[in-house]
């Protein structure tokens, strides 16, 4: 064999040796970087205005709500709702209106996979309804676009804002991915046979117009991957100024009494960090004071009772 | 060379030797041939009859691989499925092509491809090299008669049964063969056995009288021969055969029978006839499978495998029971509970109204779902990784023995993590600690000891003690004068002014001395091998021997010529320097060779005129030696005694030299005794001989003794002495007795002064009383009795744990000892006492002795490194569950069997201490890592599903979860286990308790 600083495994190598000064001044390092960074986060986020307004209750009629269950299934019964919010602090455009949904397991197995991608993507394959099961076909056999438990199971409450007399517009467009618009729904793919079943699941769709102009079902059909989750219905751009009133207009048309789910309404503004969360905030602060703490605990104990390390023990008795 | 063999053809050796060739065969089992068992038919010289007659033999091909082109496949296949984690792996892998998989199936079963094609490349790899030695070895050449008495080579597969075939000197045997004929006349011939049982003497075999004259090619034109003989079968040792020819029946024992494997040697060429070939072979019959040998760590790994799949089946069952109960609440009386998930309408394993066989379903969902539990990569991983590290192992440079072109060569890496929890080292001694090349270095003549050179023992003392070395040192005292480096002889070392140069005429016993150096010449079973520049070399049976005979060559008394009759010796005359030689032409009337038990040899022979005497010279140990002098020889006992006292403490082996004069009266008493006991076809045939033997070995004259150093390698005892200071232990297991084993492990530094030696051995009088006796049983008893007792008196002798002991223990036992101390009922007492101590040394153990000890220090649970150089340490390399070969000179067969060849003994201190370490740490840490990243990952998948109602949802994406074990994760932990270094070596070896 040759010699090589390599083959005889003595390449230069560096290892650490964990001297008190030197988990204390890293310790000390990570925490003096870490609290800054948590202190912006968390104003950052604090600097959000959320509204969030639970409404499956509030909607049901006072005399329904014991079996809220009948109410929602009982077509002749008006599920027009009528809310009123007030803005905590100024919002600045654009503001995010959110429907946040809980206990809905949009990740379950059977759920997830019932649907079928390519018939989403090009209309040649309108007819494969594979792994769409149980909403393959219609009854009498016809396929159905889009197919799947799904799309079929697509979000039908709809909202609309006033301030005071004003109509606040909400805007739908590219609430959904650029990617799914432009390649996972194709633009000459139509609905068809859709909700036409004995058991109607959510909304219907409108067989005129292109999936991928169809962005609720596209925001809808990219599955959340927890039970509580919130999806975009659109954006607002006004400004709302702080005490103002907002009047919502909502059909509370979708089933979540039979899971016992809640439904939520939200108005958020973001920031360059997102949205609400102050958990990042937080997840930095603590670490940061963790490091500063420990710190300063150990310099505390090396001072009060230090300890050589061996190999100053090492040189010690050398010499 | 021509020369030479003329000369050796017309020695008729056969009646040099009396105890070795007896014909051993009895009649009664010949009566067996033909019967079941014994029907083998060989055609001598026609190998196409047996066709003819409906006789299939299979070809002398011989093929070890596992694997054939054909079963590669489904064989190699099943041996990978038989690891738990594979078959997990492929059943899981099957599910997945089931509706009930998490991911797409191809995404499962690629990356089990991978690993299961790499390790079958590996094997495939593997077995392909066992393959080329298969076929170097099949088309090895030899010469077959192709009849009208040429021989042509032929490779040795095309061997067939009746073959009769030319094998020339220093070739092996291709098959088991009849030997036919030698060139010696009375057609004997020397085997080295040592691929067969280890042992490295010579053996010797004889022809049949009747085919002994068939001594040339032209011979065999006509030849036809029928032997009838045994089945195949893997018993070494017997052989049971008849042999027609010329119209005569005669009987074939193993006497004729040369053995496939083991090779011709001092014989110029032999003829024999092909009866076994190819897989008949003896030795292919006694071939067993390797055993196949895994580290602790790899044990270790199977019971972590165990624990997750357990952990695994939890977590599944946890989540299956959940997804049950949820999925049934999903439907009550009607009302759908999450519509969204159509409950009416649904599929077996979702299905609420039969919610148990869903949750079953579930269940082998699950099992899919959590198998990043299970690291699929690390076996694969692992074996790379050890790949790896064998490759450092082999390309340290500092394992490298420059002399012998030889690095260390790991054979099988899956055994490198052990190397750092060896606990216990076996060592052979010859050819391990020492190089099996004896060194004549002292002597003592006539009560005056000669020889200043040092020996390595001394070394060793002297560097414990601290003492420089120097002259002074020496005992002699005497101011040697820088005499110019003369190039060292090998086997000879003894530096001496007063005797060296002819010197010895100036000494005051110079007859003596004479005597002395004649005895050494003549009193051997050397052959001398003179070449064209009349320089002698020697071929002898032990290196002792050959030793002696140069020493004596060195010092003037040059044993010339070998013939049937006499020795020749070429004297120098010490008078004059100039090459003036004298012959001595001694007439050699017997040879009553070595035998353990009689531990002695004598030559008798007859002087040159005009003296005539017959002189009877006799060497042996002290021990029977001392006892046979006559009272008028005894004159330098003393001062011999204390020599040799001094030499054996100095690690050397000694021999008492001693002769006598006998009257003619008296030889031909003796000669009359011998001829009858020889001949006698008795079954006390051996004993009368001794007797005989006996009865003229007696009133001796003492002339000296010598002392011969078995060399020990290099670095020896360093090594030893820091292996220790590990705390490793070391046993030495050695073929040699007692007093040798000692002095060579206070030469290696085992043992030490002020080290409480325990020694069981079986010499007490009342033993040999019964021996004498030789009733089996009763000895059998009386040994048991006595062994038990000796342990449990050493058990007695070494304090208990609880107590510090300041002393040391060494542990001594010899190998009859040793036969009951392994018994049964004995052996955990004596594991007891010999764990207790510092070193163990058993002497005079046997081949099959020292597996059975490995085999029993392995039931304390400990790691033991075997080491060893030669065929007989086969059976304790492959016991040990490290086997340490040492490619020294005793041929490759103990290589062949070992985990990792190294050229010295010196560098198993690397070996274990850095390297053995080293992999330790790194495969622990490697397997550490790998499950701590399969968990973590799997935990979180486990998490994932509390959140997805336990429906079995991946919480990533097919492709991320597959190529997270095989590709993502696996490099750095390779990296670490390949690359990683806790400390350098120099500080491994600095701090040897590191290990």
């Amino acid at each position: 064999p040759e010699y090589s600083k390599f083959t005889q495994q003595e390449l230069p190598a560096c290892k650490p040796i964990l001297t008190p000064k030197w988990v204390v001044s890293v310790f000390f390092l990570v925490g003096v970087v870490f609290v800054p960074v948590g202190v912006v986060s968390l104003l950052a986020a604090q600097d959000v205005v959320e509204i969030i307004d639970r409404y499956d209750h509030a909607c049901v009629p006072p005399n329904m709500t014991d079996n809220k269950l009948a109410y929602i299934k009982n077509d002749t019964i008006s599920k027009e709702c009528t809310r009123i919010l007030t803005v905590t602090k100024e919002m600045k455009q654009p503001i995010y209106v959110y429907y946040q949904l809980d206990n809905f397991y949009q990740n379950h197995r059977r759920y997830v996979k019932s649907r079928n991608d390519a018939q989403l993507r090009d209309y040649k394959k309108s007819n494969t309804t594979t792994s769409c099961d149980p909403e393959r076909f219609t009854a009498d056999g016809k396929p159905i676009v889009p197919c799947g438990l799904i799309a079929w199971s697509l979000f039908n409450d709809t909202y609309s804002f006033t301030r005071g007399k004003e109509n606040l517009t909400v805007n739908k467009k590219d609430i959904s991915w650029k990617s799914d618009r432009e390649h996972k729904f194709a633009k000459n793919v139509y609905p068809s046979n859709f909700q036409n079943g004995a058991l109607i699941g959510g909304k219907k769709l409108n067989s005129s117009i292109p999936l991928s102009e169809q962005e609720d079902l596209i925001v809808w059909m990219r599955t959340a991957a927890l039970p509580t989750f919130r999806k975009l219905y659109g954006r607002i751009y006004v400004d709302l100024k702080a005490n103002d009133t907002i009047t919502v207009r909502l059909s509370n048309n979708y089933n979540t009494y039979s899971f016992g789910g809640k439904k939520k309404l939200v108005l958020s503004t973001a920031t360059w960090l997102g949205g609400k969360n102050d958990f990042l905030g937080f997840a930095y602060l603590i670490v940061g004071g963790l490091c500063i703490f420990l710190a300063f605990a150990f310099t505390l104990l090396y001072l009060i009772k230090p300890r050589l390390v061996a190999f100053e023990l090492r040189s010690i008795t050398v010499k | 060379m021509a020369r030479v063999r003329r000369r050796l053809e017309k020695l008729k050796l056969s009646t040099l030797y009396s105890f070795a060739l007896c014909a051993k065969g009895s009649t009664e089992d010949h009566s067996k041939i033909g019967t079941a068992g014994f029907s083998r038919v060989v055609y001598v010289n026609d190998p196409d009859r047996h066709e003819e007659e409906g006789f299939r033999y299979p070809r002398n091909e011989v093929s070890t691989t596992k694997y054939s082109l054909v079963t590669f496949v489904p064989k190699s296949l099943f041996e990978q499925f038989r690891r738990v984690a594979n078959f997990y792996f492929l059943v899981s892998g099957i599910l997945t092509l089931t509706p009930l998989a998490p991911y797409s199936a191809v995404s499962a079963l690629l990356p089990l491809s991978v690993v299961i094609t790499a390790t079958m490349l590996k094997e495939g790899v593997e077995d392909w090299r066992r393959k080329q030695q298969d076929i170097e070895l099949n088309n090895r050449i030899v010469k077959v008669h192709r009849g009208n008495g040429s021989f042509e080579e032929t490779k040795w597969k095309y061997i067939k049964i009746g073959d009769v075939i030319k094998v020339e000197k220093d070739n092996f045997f291709p098959a088991d063969l009849i030997l036919l004929s030698s060139n010696y006349p009375d057609g004997i011939c020397y085997v080295e056995t040592m691929n067969l049982d280890g042992e490295t003497n010579l053996k010797i075999k004889q022809a049949l009288e009747v085919t002994s004259d068939l001594q040339e090619d032209g011979d065999f034109t006509n030849l036809r021969q029928i032997i009838k003989c045994e089945d195949p079968n893997a018993n070494l040792y017997s052989f049971v055969g008849t042999m027609d020819y010329k119209g005569m029946r005669h009987p074939l024992s193993p006497q004729q029978l040369l053995l496939r494997d083991s090779k011709l040697r001092n014989t110029d060429y032999i003829y024999g006839a092909v009866i076994f070939t190819g897989h008949d072979t003896k030795v292919m019959q006694n071939a067993t499978e390797p055993p196949s040998k895994r580290s602790k760590i790899e044990k270790k790994m199977d019971y972590i495998i165990y624990l997750l799949l357990c952990s695994l089946l939890g977590i599944a069952l946890l989540g299956s029971v959940f997804f049950g109960i949820w999925t049934k609440a999903d439907l009550r009386n009607g009302e759908l509970k999450r519509w969204y998930l159509r409950p009416d309408d649904s599929t077996v394993f979702y299905d609420p109204k039969r919610a148990p066989l869903a949750s079953f379903c579930h269940l082998l969902t699950a099992l899919m779902l959590y198998n990043y539990f299970i690291p699929i990569s690390l076996y694969i991983s692992i074996e790379m990784v050890k790949i790896l590290q064998a490759v450092f192992i082999n390309q340290d440079i500092d394992m490298y023995d420059e002399e012998s072109d030889k690095p260390t060569h790991a054979r099988t890496s899956n055994l490198n993590e052990e190397l750092g929890q060896v606990d216990t080292i076996l060592s052979d001694k010859t050819g391990t600690l020492t190089c099996n090349m004896m060194e004549f270095i002292k002597c003592s003549i006539a009560g005056t000891a000669y020889g200043q050179s040092v020996t390595e023992v001394e070394k060793a003392m002297a560097l414990r003690k601290g003492v420089p070395l120097g002259d002074e040192i020496e005992a002699g005292g005497h101011k040697e004068k820088q005499i110019e480096e003369s190039p060292h002889v090998k086997g000879f070392n003894l530096k001496d002014p007063r005797i060296m140069d002819g010197n010895w005429i100036h000494e005051p016993n110079k007859d003596v001395i004479r005597d002395f150096f004649r005895l050494l010449a003549i009193c051997h079973t050397c052959i001398p091998e003179v070449d064209e520049t009349d320089k002698v070399s020697y071929e002898a049976e032990s290196p002792d021997e050959a030793a002696f005979v140069i020493a004596a060559r060195e010092l003037g008394f040059e044993f010339y010529k070998r013939t049937q009759t006499s020795i020749v010796i070429r004297e120098r005359d010490p008078n004059q320097n100039v090459a003036d030689y004298q012959y001595r032409k001694y007439e050699l009337l017997n040879v009553l060779e070595f035998s353990s038990s009689r531990r002695r040899m004598s030559v008798i022979v007859k002087e040159p005129e005009p003296e005539g005497r017959i002189l009877l010279f006799s060497k042996g140990a002290d021990s029977v030696m001392f006892t046979r002098l006559a009272p008028d020889g005894r004159k330098f006992e003393e001062e011999t005694k204390r020599h040799i006292n001094e030499y054996s403490d100095s690690g050397l082996r000694t021999l008492v030299l001693a002769y006598r004069v006998l009257d003619e009266k008296e030889y031909e008493n003796f000669a009359e005794k011998f001829r009858t006991a020889k001949i006698s076809g008795s079954a006390d045939r051996d004993e009368q001989i001794g007797e005989a033997a006996d009865s003229i070995e007696r009133d001796l004259i003492l002339l000296g003794a010598t002392a011969v150093e078995d060399k020990l390698q290099k670095g020896v005892p360093e090594c030893i002495d820091k292996l220790a200071q590990a705390g490793i232990k070391i046993w030495v297991l050695t073929g040699d007795k007692m007093e040798t084993a000692i002095n060579i492990g206070f030469a290696c530094s085992l043992l030490r002064q002020g080290m409480t030696q325990i020694i069981i051995a079986l010499e007490a009088p009342d033993i040999i009383a019964l021996e004498k006796n030789g009733d089996k049983d009763s000895i059998a008893k009386a040994s048991k009795q006595s062994v038990m007792g000796q342990i449990e008196d050493g058990i007695k002798q070494v304090p208990t744990l609880g107590q510090s002991s300041t002393e040391s223990f060494a542990l001594i036992i010899d190998g009859k000892s040793l036969t009951y101390a392994l018994e049964d009922d004995v052996k955990f007492k004596f594991l007891d006492l010999a764990v207790k101590c510092a070193s163990v040394i058993c002497c005079r153990s046997s081949p099959k002795q020292k597996a059975l000890v490995t085999r029993l220090v392995k039931h304390s649970d400990k790691v033991t490194l075997a080491i060893g150089d030669g065929a007989n340490d086969v059976g304790m390399l492959q016991e040990a569950d490290i086997g340490v070969g040492i490619s020294g000179v005793e041929g490759m067969q103990a290589v062949m069997a070992s985990d990792i060849a190294i050229a010295q003994f010196r560098f198993l201190e690397r070996l274990l201490l850095v390297h053995g370490h080293w992999c330790y740490r790194r495969i622990s840490v490697m397997i550490c890592y790998f499950f701590y990243k399969n968990v973590t990952f799997g935990v979180t998948i486990f998490l994932y599903e509390a959140f997805a109602s336990f429906s079995g949802k991946p919480a990533y994406n097919d492709w991320f979860l597959s190529l997270y074990n095989v590709f993502f994760t696996s490099l750095p932990v390779i990296a670490l286990g390949v690359f990683d270094q806790d400390v350098s070596s120099r500080l491994c070896l600095q701090f040897k308790t590191l290990h």
